[in-house]
């Protein structure tokens, strides 16, 4: 967890014993991504708007950044949770390091959802809302 | 421990489900005949619901003589409502399944 600005990331870090083309291929392809992430319409062009959908819910992006083999960032938008997720590979003596940055979680939001734990109504329209655009 | 916060989405995204849960988050604790008497669902599916809403700490029961009383617990909701937390949980289990598709997928 980590502050810039106003906002929150979660970050998460790994290193891969694979090339930074064969990750980037898991991030970027939807039968890839289907298999360890989600259900989706993923394409690699920039403004390309794209729904990730699993049993739970579904998630509205679009696709912010691409430089092949090197970063990939698209906006995050479910349950009232607007964010950035950015995936940054880089290639190491033994395969790539891959950092995920997902940005954009605000305190004071963070506090409407904890406000609206006394008022159901609020909290169940909002899930109301997203369930009924999923499928 | 919390239940895996995609676990709670989804008994959640069940309409009949949620309205179980948003009666017994208003009304405090029901019994399942009182559950089953307006809804127009069976008996048997209202049990099978508030098992499922058991199963991840949303709905606790407590049995007094024959009956059994059921009231929501908020706490469960706790994952949803901390993003940060929500999704730290997320992330860490899709960066292990993206591990195993790597081992799987050809160079």
């Amino acid at each position: 967890m980590m502050q810039i600005n106003d906002t929150q990331a979660v970050i998460v870090e790994r290193e891969m014993p694979h090339s930074a083309e064969k990750v980037w291929r898991a991030l970027t392809q939807g039968p890839l991504i289907e298999a360890w992430l989600m259900k989706n319409d993923f394409l690699p062009v920039v403004g390309h708007r794209f729904s990730l959908r699993a049993d739970w819910g579904t998630v509205d992006c679009e696709v912010r950044a691409v430089e092949p083999n090197k970063t990939l960032s698209y906006a995050w938008a479910a349950y009232g949770l607007e964010s950035v997720v950015t995936w940054t590979l880089t290639p190491t003596d033994t395969g790539t390091h891959l950092r995920m940055e997902h940005a954009g979680f605000r305190p004071d939001q963070q506090q409407a959802y904890q406000g609206a734990m006394g008022g159901w109504q609020k909290f169940f329209a909002a899930l109301e809302q997203v369930l009924a655009r999923m499928d | 421990m919390h239940a895996e916060p995609t676990a709670v989405l989804k008994i959640l995204s069940d309409p009949t489900r949620r309205a179980i849960f948003e009666r017994l988050s208003r009304n405090g604790e029901m019994t399942v005949h009182a559950l089953t008497d307006p809804s127009g669902v069976s008996q048997p599916a209202i049990s099978k619901h508030l098992g499922a809403l058991k199963r991840v700490g949303l709905v606790r029961g407590r049995r007094d003589g024959r009956e059994t009383y059921y009231s929501a617990d908020p706490k469960a909701l706790a994952p949803l409502i901390d993003w940060i937390n929500f999704y730290s949980t997320f992330w860490h289990n899709r960066f292990d399944r993206l591990e195993d598709l790597l081992k799987r997928m050809d160079q």
